[in-house]
């Protein structure tokens, strides 16, 4: 077995040494008639060469994204990534450490946590940034969480434009702990009515922009709303690079923002693993979860840094802990901080006004073809009312060899959404794919 | 002494501090490096963006008015700053990385590669489920190895990591005890001094009181410790076996029968499973929910603290809660249920199915070592780190005696009483030394507590060597030699940290306000 380097004459050896007849005198506080005497019934050990073949033959009956005109969205999105970002997060240094619990030998993964919560906040206009959670879905529901603490009230709003997979985050945790959701309608014209919601029992107001079905939204009243009656506003998004061409969250008067980073550095891997971005104001700092690295100086003075904080989690804490959560999304924060990084402000910039031109000019091209585009605004994604069932017209279209799009039902099963499509478009789309496109809706 | 130039050579120590003190602050291949906002311009970019040409926007009136304040870095630059912050961590590629409790065994490049094929790395959650069949077999067929190991009904492979697969087991739990009518009644979850802290975390996240047992002197929960605790208001009973003191818990199949009897549940914390599969399946002992750390046991990478992922493996009684999304066969299609209307589920984790490239990693992990392999690897890592144990048992103290552990080793400071030295002070030791320290002052039940778990990973050759250093530092703590410790580390990029500064005046994040150092001014200190 490749991976294994000890021989028989070396565990011969070694068991001698112990003092132990055979491996099994190891495993003796095991009861005896729980201990295996075979190995489970599974295949035995396989080659390389064997491994890949099994492996890449699953893999040909999926349709990679980058092989079709393409256009799904809705939470997570296909961006082209630097070749050197890949190249550099499978620097055995990255890949293959801990935690850095270690500060003296993990200077390279807490410098770069550093810069990436730092990031993280000039995006999002906030103070501070920790250094990362799984995912925007479940750093959303620990932001509900982490509003009521500070509150100390028990209820959250979830607008209408919440992406249901976030809103479902939020409600099975809330179903535990026995706390409030008041979640709005599906609204795919942006038109609800949130300030209504916003009394004095109301925690955290959760509103994601662009919202799922792609709509901007202004966040500044709802904000003014929310802290009139001593409520917090939670900012969510899902498309990050969102952020280079529309006002931050933290301009409008978040208190939390929560988003998803996948757009940057991270593939879409079929939903995971991603990351969680996360943050706040500098006042909420001590309920924020999560890892946060901060500077400091060594013993010889020599600038450094450390995971500080911690006073708030789970090894330190237990169960008065901010959270639970320990392993969280250090590979993918650091690609996309190397993504960022490559981009810098103005790379950045120029992707974000890329995609909404590619989105816009489908929006046209489906408008000129006499596809209803539902919203008024949007960045780089929108939703298109179909004739019929978009869930079959998607299926239709891939059988076609085209990704056209999340009906907004497969989300959202009873809402009466039936007939709605989200569509994304990216720096990827070229025109023939947006041709494709438009050809295979108008059939 | 002269070199092969003929020139005189001495002692680095030996030489004037104008020849030690470099004008850059590097020394030959350790590099000091600036942060990104130091190096950085707004203006450079290192990834060229076609125009977006002219249109209309459709941002209504929120087009960004604020700068973003982001430096860029061009290829060239970018590489040299990732490559030398990353010359600053230790790494299993580079050494031995004994941290009990967390597995860092070797992360075959196979598995890279696999996760990295376009079916697999480049499709999306949300795709036609009829495009992606080959993913739903992947994980179908990773379910199936799970439950063949673990001897459970079913699998939640949703959860993002060990703490999220706990919160999912225990929330399954709280949903089984609803649907029995006694979800009000039962608010207590019992939780070993010994159990790591996200087990209380996890179980005060979701709304129960924390209840905590006892352990025994032998480091081990007795049945009678579990039966003291249990009651009509108790909900479950949270162990990790083999336990964090790095034992197997003798009285485990009478503790899930006295949990049963109560009424409640008995949630497994996976996290040491590297000891024991394919010689124990742990649904046999009477678990009813356990999360397993494919970034442990399964060898998916650390990545510097993530991403990892925790399925959880279920009993029966607990199978009809799992979360969504979840698989289901028909016929020679794979589907998928994705809300939880019309079943009796608890609801969802997260966002889509789960870490599918985590999973990807762990098959073919598991396809490698195949039942064999991964029944050796157990034991060769149970082997691993009894030959420390017994190997250092002459220097360092063991809490328990001379008992076998199971795939960590644990020792307390009771040795070092009296020498000045502290565990923390060995510990930094051993970076000199080019290893990673273990586990510090972890289980909290004992004192001083140093948990090295080596996995099987390790050769003899490797082993030994280890073993020799630390049995040297020992013997240095034993003559006295106290400076090794305190000072230490003395070779790596960085000395000992002020973590008391870092918490008392947090800096979290660059600021323009703060002074940049020039180069030269780094390098001066």
């Amino acid at each position: 077995m490749r991976y294994l380097p000890l021989t028989p004459d070396d565990r011969a050896d070694m068991l001698a040494r112990i003092g132990a007849e055979n491996i099994d005198a190891l495993f003796a506080a095991v009861p005896a008639d729980k201990l295996l005497q075979a190995p489970p019934d599974l295949p035995r050990h396989k080659s390389e060469m064997e491994v890949e073949r099994m492996l890449s033959r699953m893999a040909a009956r999926n349709v990679s994204a980058g092989s079709v005109p393409f256009f799904v969205g809705a939470g997570a999105y296909k961006h082209h990534v630097p070749a050197s970002v890949d190249h550099l997060i499978q620097r055995s240094e990255f890949l293959t450490s801990y935690t850095p619990y270690q500060p003296e030998i993990s200077q390279g993964t807490l410098q770069m946590l550093f810069e990436f919560q730092t990031q993280v906040a000039n995006l999002t206009g906030m103070e501070v940034a920790n250094a990362s959670m799984y995912d925007g879905s479940t750093g959303c529901g620990e932001a509900a969480l982490m509003a009521h603490r500070i509150t100390r009230r028990r209820k959250a709003v979830l607008s209408g434009g919440l992406h249901p997979h976030y809103a479902d985050v939020v409600r099975s945790l809330s179903q535990m702990t026995g706390d409030n959701v008041v979640s709005m309608p599906a609204d795919a014209r942006a038109n609800e009515d949130l300030l209504s919601q916003i009394d004095d029992s109301v925690s955290c107001v959760i509103v994601q922009s662009p919202d799922v079905f792609g709509n901007l939204r202004d966040l500044k009243p709802i904000a003014d709303a929310c802290h009139a009656k001593g409520a917090l506003l939670i900012a969510v998004f899902t498309e990050v690079v969102s952020l280079g061409l529309i006002e931050p969250p933290g301009a409008m008067g978040a208190d939390i923002v929560v988003g998803e980073g996948q757009s940057i550095g991270n593939g879409l891997i079929f939903g995971g693993p991603y990351v969680g971005l996360f943050a706040t104001k500098q006042k909420y700092l001590r309920q924020m979860p999560g890892r946060i690295a901060g500077e400091t100086v060594d013993a010889e003075g020599k600038r450094g840094w450390v995971l500080t904080l911690s006073t708030r989690e789970q090894h330190i804490r237990r169960e008065k802990a901010t959270s639970n959560i320990c392993t969280n999304s250090g590979l993918c924060a650091l690609a996309f901080s190397i993504h960022m990084t490559l981009l810098g402000e103005t790379g950045l910039r120029r992707l974000a006004r890329l995609n909404h031109a590619n989105a816009v000019k489908l929006a046209d091209a489906l408008t000129a073809a006499g596809v209803e585009v539902v919203n008024d605004t949007f960045f780089n994604e929108f939703t298109v009312r179909v004739k019929g069932d978009a869930t079959a017209l998607v299926e239709r279209m891939a059988a076609q060899g085209v990704l056209g799009g999340v009906p907004a039902s497969r989300l959202s099963p009873n809402a009466g959404v039936d007939d709605l499509l989200i569509i994304a478009s990216t720096e990827v789309n070229t025109d023939e794919d947006r041709a494709a496109l438009v050809a295979a809706l108008k059939q | 002494m002269l070199n092969n130039q003929g020139r005189p050579t001495q002692p680095v120590e030996a030489v004037a501090p104008h020849v030690r003190k470099t004008f850059t602050g590097h020394r030959a291949l350790a590099m000091e490096e600036g942060l990104i906002f130091e190096i950085g311009r707004a203006e450079v970019t290192g990834v060229d963006v076609d125009d977006a040409g002219e249109f209309t926007p459709r941002l209504g009136k929120l087009e960004r008015t604020t700068p973003i304040d982001l430096p860029g870095l061009s290829e060239p630059e970018a590489m040299r700053h990732y490559v030398r912050l990353s010359q600053k961590n230790y790494a299993i590629d580079l050494g031995l990385y004994p941290l009990g409790s967390c597995t860092m065994k070797h992360n075959p490049r196979l598995n890279e590669r696999m996760a990295r094929l376009p079916g697999f790395g480049d499709i999306h959650p949300l795709q036609p489920v009829s495009t992606v069949q080959g993913a739903l077999e992947l994980i179908d067929t990773l379910a199936d190895w799970l439950t063949e190991m673990t001897g459970a009904s079913a699998v939640a492979m949703s959860p993002k990591a060990g703490a999220h697969g706990e919160a999912c087991g225990m929330m399954a739990i709280k949903a089984a005890l609803e649907a029995r009518g006694e979800g009000a009644q039962r608010r207590v979850v019992l939780v070993p001094e010994s159990a790591h802290g996200t087990n209380p975390a996890t179980a005060a996240l979701i709304g129960y009181d924390v209840r905590p047992i006892p352990a025994r002197d032998d480091g081990t929960v007795s049945v009678e410790a579990a039966q003291a605790a249990l009651g009509p208001e108790v909900a479950a009973l949270m162990l990790t076996n083999p336990n964090t003191c790095g034992l197997f818990e003798p009285e485990v199949v009478a503790i899930a029968q006295a949990v049963h009897a109560a009424g409640a549940y008995f949630y497994c914390d996976g996290a040491n499973f590297n000891a024991i599969v394919g010689k124990v399946r742990p649904m046999d002992l009477g678990v009813d929910a356990m999360h397993i750390n494919l970034h442990k046991t399964f060898s998916t990478p650390h990545g510097g603290g993530g991403p990892g992922a925790g399925p959880v493996v279920l009993s029966a009684a607990l199978a009809p809660f799992a979360p969504v999304p979840f698989i289901r066969k028909d016929a020679d299609k794979f589907a998928f249920v994705e809300h939880a209307e019309g079943t009796q589920s608890f609801g969802r984790m997260t966002a889509f199915h789960g870490q599918m490239g985590m999973f990807v990693r762990a098959m073919s992990y598991m396809l490698s070592h195949g039942g064999d392999g991964i029944r050796q690897a157990s034991e060769d890592a149970v082997l691993n780190a009894n030959y420390i144990r017994v190997c250092l048992s002459d220097v360092m103290s063991a809490p328990f005696g001379d008992k076998p552990c199971m795939h960590e080793a644990l020792f307390d400071d009771r040795w070092l009483k009296g020498t000045g030295v502290t565990t923390l002070d060995f510990a930094k030791a051993m970076i000199d030394e080019g290893y990673h320290p273990m586990t510090m002052y972890f289980p909290l039940v004992v004192h001083g507590a140093m948990l090295i778990e080596p996995t099987e990973s390790e050769s003899k050759a490797s082993l030994d060597l280890f073993i020799m250093a630390l049995r040297d530092l020992a013997f240095s703590v034993q003559k006295g030699e106290t400076e090794r410790f305190s000072g230490a580390p003395y070779y790596s990029p960085r000395r000992r940290l002020d973590e008391t500064r870092a918490a008392r005046t947090p800096v979290l994040r660059w600021t323009k306000r703060k002074p940049i150092p020039a180069a030269n001014q780094i390098a001066a200190e």
